[in-house]
């Protein structure tokens, strides 16, 4: 491989694009950590393709020097599916949004995680339309008030986690946009994970919804609010790790200390576990809960949800041609005309 | 049953025959014509089929909305259509003969299954006294046959079970048909052990058919059979093809003239799915199909796999054509080679799946937002749906572009025998990929322009994924001409509007011109397209065999039009346009040409026959009184 595969630099991943996104945009902070760690990937750009919906994340394609396609509002995993199973050879990444990827492209989102398409999907999570300037999103807390809810909204808030882990996702992960170190080390992961990973990515639209997410990701709140999931550790957060998970007998998370119940009782991370309860449970504990919208915040976890190795599509159909061929040959048009019967007139 | 064994007289020697089996839809009526269908291809007799089912899959037993048909007509020369009027009729319950009666040609032979004229069956269909006993059959040659009692009687000796023995019934059906019409039984024997194994239900099927054919041989219910010479066909390899089968054929063997793989996006749809089907039993051919999540998903996964290099394609019938019509927009808009396969089928929204129309002209046409034209192509018999579809393969792939395939529900479920083509004399449609930077910058540094056109086909490059140096982005926002690069100016736009658009017009020099079928000088000429072919074709012979002059173009291509076409259509005094819609080809003729075509309509779900095309011809000419339908515009029917 490393003889084919000369060594990159983030100027070989930069497009001659100029950016368009809204100064202050959390976005930059999502290109820049893709352009920082496409290099160390081993991977050459034409052999990578970038897949778009609609929105203003969807506009990341244009923005590297890869192949890419900016579809349609909601498309881009049916668009990827077809690459993807057409060349497995390819790197295909898909960027979509939480109206994107959740709303208008539910269906499509939740098919590639179930078939298990090998795709690395980066859904950036703002809580709201930024392009269409400002309406409410299907991860927008209960009472938000925007253009279209003016009395406040009244939809009950997916949880993209819980979407994903329900859609049968192989990979599943959370960072956010104020660390380029955290992002970088969460799509390495979900890169090397062969089939689909899905990364939600909390991103804030500095203009349309400021600090949606400041109350867990500001550099003042982290150290509280956000628990870091490592595979095979104690759940603990919190200064000097004084806060931890467990899980009651009830079977809920409960956020607990530490001193009070000792470091065994604390639920260990296993993310490449089978079954996707512990994942399921972990996505739950979030800010974007519904039953933590009105009262407050809760600590967030964040990393590597759930990793586990399941046959992906590409690969399976690859397998039935091979199959196919070695069974019966190559196809030749001729006997296929004739495979019916046939008959001969003179 | 007779014991006697002797001989009747000799099987009296038929030019053609139109035989049609109606039954429950549980019945096995669709099996049973298929099966006579083959046996007479295998004969050598020219045929045509018209299969005519509901889209329940099984409606309540005995009622006529669950009454399943199968006509075919057997010739023993050129025929195009599976006949206007059955001359037989096989009704195996008071529903099918309610339903299909009407359709039978007076005096005509009507075999009844009588078994089932009992009070329960009569009473389910609303008969107040029993057709075979009130005299209302009086003008048909009618023959009751107890199926049921004979095959149960014929199949329980082999240890099948009461319940079960009459389900072979179809079968004995068959077997008197095929006595009837002096049809070899080695190749229904084949096929039953093929189809069923060497089990039970193999040995009751073989004994209810061979009981059928010889309770025609033995008993005096019929005093000769008949016999259908085999049609002087051109010499040749014959198989029987339905429209559906050959245009999965041709979808494969598109992918193989153009060295590209195939990859099918596909949602299950009627009349659609056999392709699917089909499709996906050829992997060794290197063909991917994938069973989407929706319709939106088939298209957009040929889209993408299109991108990647793949002959990317996605069927479906006119619901799905609304569904996909927006990543059909964003395929023009990347200019990428993609196909569009819409089997239509009676609507709007539900409408009749299972029955045949051609009323999606407008919605491949216009059925997108803004100015987004593609090519259309339409396929007119079952056997040229495989030619059709390699037609629509290369234009796609050379001009880079979506295209829309029309077949219906008529030709995609009918079948005819076809002479098979000789492969190494189809047409090479393959179209390298770009490899080579374009365009060199002010600055003198070689670049990829991803819309740097062809000057002769306007069709933009085809760099794929995997091509060092070519990396570019493309997407539904304007594009700057050449470049590429998002461009919202006003020159702009126009621009790209424009050569998207000469880019499909321009197709015309690279189709071939029209050409006029029969007489030259007449007063009239048909114009057609789609599965109008075949009664187009036996009214415009029968018609000149009565010394009545008409004229005939039909069309394989509907957008671009053939250039010469309308200079043609100005020659003749009257044109009518027969369609399975309102008038949709009718008013786009008129308005391209401002000529006075004239529609000729029919929307029930049934293509034409040939007699009313005649009657509308004999109306044009001014023959006859007035019993044609009307012809109009195309505003109103």
């Amino acid at each position: 491989m490393t003889d084919t595969v000369s060594l990159t630099t983030k100027k070989d991943w930069t497009s001659d694009q100029e950016v368009r996104w809204c100064p202050g945009c959390g976005d930059y902070g999502i290109l820049l950590a893709v352009q920082t760690l496409m290099p160390e990937l081993g991977i050459r750009p034409e052999n990578t393709v970038f897949v778009s919906g609609i929105g203003c994340s969807s506009r990341f394609p244009y923005y590297m020097n890869t192949y890419g396609i900016h579809g349609i509002h909601g498309r881009a995993p049916a668009i990827a599916t077809g690459i993807a199973v057409a060349r497995p050879d390819l790197d295909v990444w898909v960027i979509t949004g939480d109206g994107d990827g959740l709303s208008i492209g539910g269906n499509h989102l939740i098919h590639a995680l179930r078939r298990n398409v090998n795709l690395t999907i980066l859904l950036f999570n703002n809580r709201i339309y930024g392009l269409t300037k400002g309406q409410y999103s299907p991860t927008s807390e209960l009472g938000k008030i925007t253009k279209s809810t003016p009395m406040g909204s009244i939809d009950h808030p997916f949880n993209p986690l819980a979407v994903a882990l329900g859609a049968e996702a192989s990979f599943v992960a959370r960072t956010h946009d104020l660390d380029r170190k955290h992002m970088m080390d969460t799509f390495r992961a979900a890169h090397a994970h062969r089939g689909a990973s899905f990364v939600e990515i909390l991103q804030n639209c500095n203009v349309f919804n400021d600090d949606a997410f400041a109350p867990v990701t500001a550099r003042k709140s982290r150290a509280e609010m956000m628990i870091d999931l490592h595979h095979g550790e104690p759940i603990r957060f919190g200064q000097d790790g004084h806060a931890g998970v467990v899980m009651g007998s009830d079977g809920r998370l409960r956020i607990v200390e530490v001193a009070e119940v000792g470091i065994d009782a604390l639920l260990v991370h296993d993310a490449y576990r089978d079954d996707a309860s512990l994942a399921f449970a972990l996505a739950r504990l979030s800010t974007q809960q519904a039953e933590y919208c009105s009262d407050g915040w809760s600590p967030t976890p964040f990393g590597v949800f759930r990793s586990v190795e399941r046959a992906d599509y590409g690969s399976m159909v690859g397998a039935q041609l091979a199959d196919a061929s070695s069974k019966r040959g190559p196809g030749d048009l001729r006997a296929l005309l004739q495979s019916a019967g046939t008959w001969q007139v003179s | 049953m007779t014991d006697t064994v002797e001989r009747k007289p000799a099987a009296e020697t038929i030019t053609r025959v139109v035989v049609r089996f109606a039954g429950d839809s549980g019945d096995g009526m669709q099996l049973t014509g298929d099966r006579f269908t083959s046996s007479s291809a295998i004969f050598g007799n020219d045929l045509s089929t018209f299969p005519d089912f509901p889209a329940e899959i099984r409606a309540p037993a005995g009622t006529v909305n669950g009454v399943s048909s199968f006509q075919v007509q057997i010739s023993d020369h050129d025929i195009t259509t599976p006949g206007d009027a059955p001359g037989v009729l096989i009704a195996m319950n008071p529903a099918a003969l309610m339903a299909d009666i009407g359709r039978l040609e007076q005096g005509g032979l009507l075999i009844v299954n009588r078994d089932s004229f009992v009070q329960r069956d009569l009473d389910k269909v609303g008969y107040l006294t029993n057709p075979l006993e009130d005299g209302s059959l009086s003008n048909y040659r009618v023959v009751e046959v107890p199926m049921t009692s004979l095959t149960i009687q014929a199949t329980v000796p082999l240890g099948v079970k009461n319940r079960d023995a009459e389900r072979s019934k179809n079968f004995f059906a068959l077997g008197l048909i095929s006595w009837l019409f002096s049809r070899p039984r080695e190749p229904t024997w084949e096929w039953i052990a093929t189809k069923f194994g060497d089990g039970l239900i193999c040995a009751a099927n073989t004994a209810a058919f061979n009981a059928g054919y010889h309770f025609g041989e033995t008993t005096e219910l019929f005093d000769h059979a008949y016999q259908v010479e085999p049609a002087k066909m051109r010499a040749g390899e014959y198989t029987n093809i339905s429209g559906n089968i050959a245009l999965a054929w041709g979808l494969v063997a598109a992918g193989q003239l153009a060295k590209l793989p195939v990859f099918l996006g596909s949602y299950p749809i009627t009349p659609a799915s056999d392709i699917l089907h089909e499709l996906s039993k050829n992997k060794h051919f290197g063909v991917r199909t994938v069973q989407a999540e929706d319709e939106i998903a088939a298209a957009g996964m040929a889209l993408g796999a299109a991108f990647a290099g793949h002959l990317g394609m996605t069927t479906t019938s006119g619901p799905g054509v609304a569904l996909k019509s927006e990543t059909i927009s964003l395929a023009i808009s990347l200019e990428l080679p993609m196909l569009l396969i819409d089997i239509q089928r009676g609507g709007p929204s539900t409408g009749l799946p299972t029955k045949t129309e051609a009323a999606d002209l407008n919605i491949a046409m216009y059925g997108r937002h803004a100015e987004a034209p593609l090519p259309i192509v339409a396929a007119y018999s079952p056997s040229h749906c495989f030619h059709a579809a390699i037609e629509a393969a290369r234009i796609a792939l050379k001009y880079r572009t979506p295209v829309i395939l029309l077949s219906d529900g008529y030709i995609a479920n009918g079948s005819e025998p076809w002479l098979l083509p000789d492969v190494e004399s189809l047409p090479d449609i393959s179209v390298p990929f770009t490899t080579e930077l374009n365009h060199t910058a002010p600055d003198g540094t070689a670049e990829f322009w991803p819309y740097q056109r062809d000057p002769e086909t306007l069709a933009r490059p085809w760099a794929i994924p995997g091509t060092p140096d070519l990396m570019h982005r493309i997407g539904g926002l304007e594009k700057r001409d050449g470049s590429g690069d998002i461009d919202y100016t006003a020159e702009n736009h126009e621009r790209m509007v424009h050569l998207r658009a000469a880019k499909i017009a321009g197709i015309a020099k690279d189709i071939p011109p029209v050409e006029v079928v029969g007489d030259a000088d007449a007063d009239v000429c048909f114009l057609g397209w789609g599965s109008t072919w075949a009664a187009i074709d036996a009214a415009v012979q029968r018609s000149r065999r009565r010394g009545v002059k008409v004229a005939w173009v039909h069309l394989t291509h509907l957008n671009p039009l053939p250039s010469n076409l309308g200079e043609v259509l100005r020659a003749f005094p009257k044109v009518l346009v027969p369609e399975l819609n309102l008038g949709q080809l009718c008013r786009i003729v008129r308005a391209e040409f401002l000529i006075d075509a004239q529609s000729i309509s029919k929307v029930q779900g049934l293509p034409f026959t040939a007699r009313e095309l005649e009657d509308a011809l004999d109306a044009a000419v001014g023959i006859g009184l007035g019993s044609a339908p009307t012809t109009s515009n195309g505003a109103t029917s």
